[in-house]
């Protein structure tokens, strides 16, 4: 019965990350796959929402859950205008496709610094943490707290619709076929500059989404970003670049395993994903559904 | 001699055979075309025989010894060259630069950098382009580039060198002097296997005539033979 | 073979480049100690700055293992430096990221462009990682004592390896191998075909880079006295020399010694001055050059130069 209780344990609290870990990836693989962005500021995005949301609870009393449908969009306007301005810029002053991944990477790391030390700025170095929904679930004899239950279920939600949104949707036809082809989607009449811009701001909506989540189960740091963005770029490379499918089971995958290693030695689930991550580049670099 | 041979050579890309069990030989001093219509496999089959890409199956014998399975550098020494169907210069260094590194690193025996400044620079008069030797490949015109990447291919002292289309989107000028180049070349002593679809340049310059389609080798034989082959009309005017 | 670069003429720039290294060489005799130890940092970003732009510059293949190599070198100092004489302990950290970095390239310059950069990423963040979990589980301390080196010594050897780091850099742009590094850059599949063997050129470029960067973690070790996993393994250190590069130009060879010197001085500077606000600076820094100086600081010059003497050779 114990050993029931604690591999539940470790599987749904593998879900839980799992959830995040999907989130987040699709959220970055949406701007590499389309946009041709490696945005390494995407945990930045995520850590604003965190923190927003910190702000929110602490000071305003507004319920994470709250803030979470107001931080996805405002973080997607932010994300899109970045792209518009910035990214875009860049694309067209590049002399090749190489050129821009180079630039383009570069002025991510430009934003995580900038972010970041906004971050600092407002929030300074300290943990920060709050409790919401603190309440004690029971499954199974398992016990969970009410909001890595919510977390997991809004994670799911989420992904689901976006899934939906991308299979179904004109505007996410149109997404995914400018991420297979750009040159002839543009022939068939998609804008392909407020797509790719769309498509950076998507991925901002998805890290405006997960942060609150993230909050409400962990503590906080302003500098929690870039290991964030690191999981994402593991989990979209273990699913497979270019595949949305590929992202949210590579997630899943990556989460349950993070939650079984935790479970004999926290401080080497990072190292567990590392491995993980150099061994795939090196005997499967096209993941698990990738091209 | 044959000094170029292949058996049975297949390459698979997952379930599609874009090569499938090619036979074909290329005597020393030939200059043997392949033609085909698109996607019938031809820069495949020069991929593998110049070590690109690995084969799936069948063997290539350069001057009698195994060449399938080895590295491009490796079979670049042993006396194959090759041109690309687009011309991979090296962009940003000048047309002498291009040169000079093929002559530095393409052969087998070691050369000093004044003898190898030398050769590349014979070369550069040998396809004339000596006047814009400062310039950067990235800047010139179509068909310098493609004298270029001839140049290239020369400077690593190949006896066997394979064309891929060199004449593509050159003007009727321009392929004149194209095939006034291959006859140079075809004199120097090196053989030529070139993949061309500007039918009258294969026509007149080459002995032999190779059709691939759909990764199969569907006709061989001298250029009048290939005009009049009913298999090879067929092929080209279904296309 | 390779005349970009030389605005001066050459015997000019060489007397000038003597008369540096002799100001730098007598510069503890007449300048105070921050100064000096203010020097050591500023050279230590140039010299990992210039090995790094020795493999990723012409190659194109940009590398974030700095911080690995760099590491290896810290923790080579501190582990053996109570037993072994200062060089042993340098040439030691040198040679084993040497060879680390001859591993590394082997298994992992097939992978390209964003792959590789992510792998190099991944190869630092893990050794950072492990070594902060094996000394906190294993050893029970997370941070170790370095044998302590005289700080003007410690200049004197950052010194040597600037010189050695120079003169490399200098020596393989001018050789074939260094045309063949360009080549491998401009069209690494063309470069193949003709006969350069590029698995074996870029691995051994890549080791030397990292030769360097071992040597200067080695004895920086020692002035820093106090080493942890975070220290040794910053991130930062493999971001650096990248961003240092590309504003001081990668394409000639002062370039990137030009961009490391102004921002290690800035980063000084800063930090002392406005530690809340580098981080912030250095970003929008980095952003800004992106957009309005793809070639850095010396193509910027250069422009300015260029555009002088074009003109005059073409009234000649």
């Amino acid at each position: 019965m114990r050993v029931f209780t604690s591999v539940l344990d470790v599987v749904i609290g593998g879900l839980i990350m799992g959830g995040i870990y999907a989130l987040i990836a699709v959220g970055l693989g949406l701007q590499y796959g389309v946009g041709r962005v490696l945005n390494v500021s995407h945990g930045e995005f995520i850590m604003i929402g965190a923190f927003a949301t910190w702000s929110l609870y602490t000071l305003l009393g507004v319920s994470p859950l709250v803030s979470l449908i107001l931080c996805g969009p405002v973080l997607f306007i932010i994300g899109f205008l970045i792209h518009r301005t910035l990214f875009q810029y860049l694309r067209g002053k590049s002399e090749s496709a190489g050129a821009f991944a180079d630039s383009s990477l570069l002025a991510s790391f430009g934003l995580l610094f900038i972010i970041q030390n906004l971050a600092l700025l407002i929030w300074k170095a300290d943990i920060r943490g709050y409790s919401y929904l603190n309440s004690s679930v029971s499954i199974f004899g398992a016990i969970f707290a009410a909001n890595r239950l919510v977390a997991l279920l809004f994670a799911v939600v989420i992904s689901l619709v976006f899934y939906v949104f991308l299979t179904r949707t004109r505007l996410g036809k149109a997404i995914r076929a400018a991420a297979e082809d750009p040159v002839t989607a543009q022939v068939m009449g998609v804008n392909i500059h407020r797509v790719l811009a769309i498509c950076f701001g998507l991925g901002a909506l998805m890290a405006g989404f997960a942060g609150p989540l993230i909050s409400m189960i962990y503590e906080i740091q302003p500098t929690m970003g870039l290991e964030y963005t690191i999981i994402a770029i593991i989990v979209v490379v273990l699913g497979g670049l270019g595949s949305i499918t590929g992202s949210l089971i590579g997630g899943f995958i990556l989460g349950l395993i993070g939650s079984v290693v935790t479970y004999f030695d926290p401080g080497l689930s990072l190292i567990a994903y590392y491995v993980i991550f150099i061994l795939l580049l090196l005997i499967r670099p096209t993941g698990i559904l990738g091209k | 001699m044959r000094i170029l041979e292949g058996q049975n050579i297949t390459k698979h890309f997952g379930g599609l055979a874009a090569v499938h069990q090619v036979d074909f030989d290329i005597n020393q001093g030939e200059v043997v075309g392949l033609i085909g219509p698109n996607g019938a496999g031809k820069t495949t089959l020069f991929n593998l025989i110049s070590g690109s890409l690995p084969a799936t199956g069948g063997q290539i014998r350069y001057k009698g010894n195994k060449i399938t399975g080895l590295k491009p550098h490796q079979i670049c020494k042993r006396g194959v060259a090759r041109t690309f169907q687009s011309a991979k210069l090296f962009a940003g260094l000048t047309v002498f630069e291009n040169a000079l590194a093929a002559s530095l690193f393409g052969t087998k025996r070691a050369i000093s950098v004044p003898d190898a400044e030398k050769e590349a620079a014979e070369l550069l008069e040998f396809v004339e382009l000596s006047t814009v030797r400062e310039m950067r490949a990235k800047d010139l015109p179509i068909a310098n580039r493609k004298r270029l990447e001839v140049a290239r291919a020369l400077a690593t002292k190949p006896d066997l060198l394979m064309f891929d289309e060199v004449m593509a989107g050159l003007n009727s000028v321009e392929v004149a002097q194209a095939m006034e180049l291959v006859t140079k070349i075809r004199k120097r002593g090196i053989t030529i296997f070139m993949i061309e679809h500007v039918m009258k340049a294969i026509m007149n310059v080459c002995d032999r005539i190779i059709v691939l389609h759909h990764g199969s080798k569907i006709a061989e034989g001298t250029p009048e033979e290939i005009a009049t082959s009913r298999t090879v009309i067929e092929v080209y005017l279904g296309e | 073979m390779n005349r970009v670069g030389i605005i001066f003429k050459k015997p000019f720039s060489l007397g000038l480049l003597f008369l540096a290294l002799i100001l730098f060489a007598t510069a503890p005799f007449y300048v105070q100690p921050y100064l000096v130890i203010l020097l050591t940092s500023v050279f230590m970003y140039i010299i990992i700055t210039v090995s790094w732009t020795i493999f990723s510059g012409p190659t194109h293949y940009i590398s974030l293992a700095s911080a690995a190599f760099f590491g290896v070198g810290v923790y080579t100092s501190a582990l053996l430096g109570k037993a072994f004489p200062l060089p042993v302990v340098i040439i030691a950290g040198s040679l084993i990221s040497f060879v680390l970095a001859l591993c590394i390239g082997l298994l992992t310059l097939r992978l390209r462009g964003m792959y590789f950069i992510i792998f190099t990423f991944s190869i630092s963040e893990l050794m950072r990682n492990f070594l902060l979990w094996w000394e906190t589980t294993m050893t029970g301390t997370v941070g170790r004592w370095v044998v302590m080196v005289e700080h003007v010594t410690v200049y004197y050897v950052i010194l040597v390896i600037f010189v050695m780091v120079l003169l490399t850099a200098y020596l393989i742009r001018r050789s074939r191998f260094g045309l063949a590094l360009r080549s491998i850059g401009e069209q690494e599949e063309a470069a193949t075909h003709i006969g350069i063997n590029t698995t074996v050129v870029k691995t051994i470029t890549f080791a030397i880079s990292a030769f360097f960067m071992g040597a200067t973690g080695a004895i920086m070790a020692t002035k820093w006295k106090y080493i942890d996993p975070r220290i040794a393994f910053d991130p930062l250190l493999s971001f650096m020399p990248v961003l240092m590069a590309i504003f001081g130009g990668t394409g000639q060879l002062f370039g990137p010694v030009f961009g490391a010197a102004i921002f290690a001085y800035l980063e000084e500077i800063l930090t002392t001055k406005f530690p809340y606000y580098y981080m912030l600076l250095f970003g929008s820094i980095l952003i800004v050059v992106i957009l309005f100086l793809p070639h850095g600081m010396v193509g910027l010059v250069q422009k300015w130069w260029g555009g002088g003497l074009n003109r005059k050779n073409a009234n000649s």
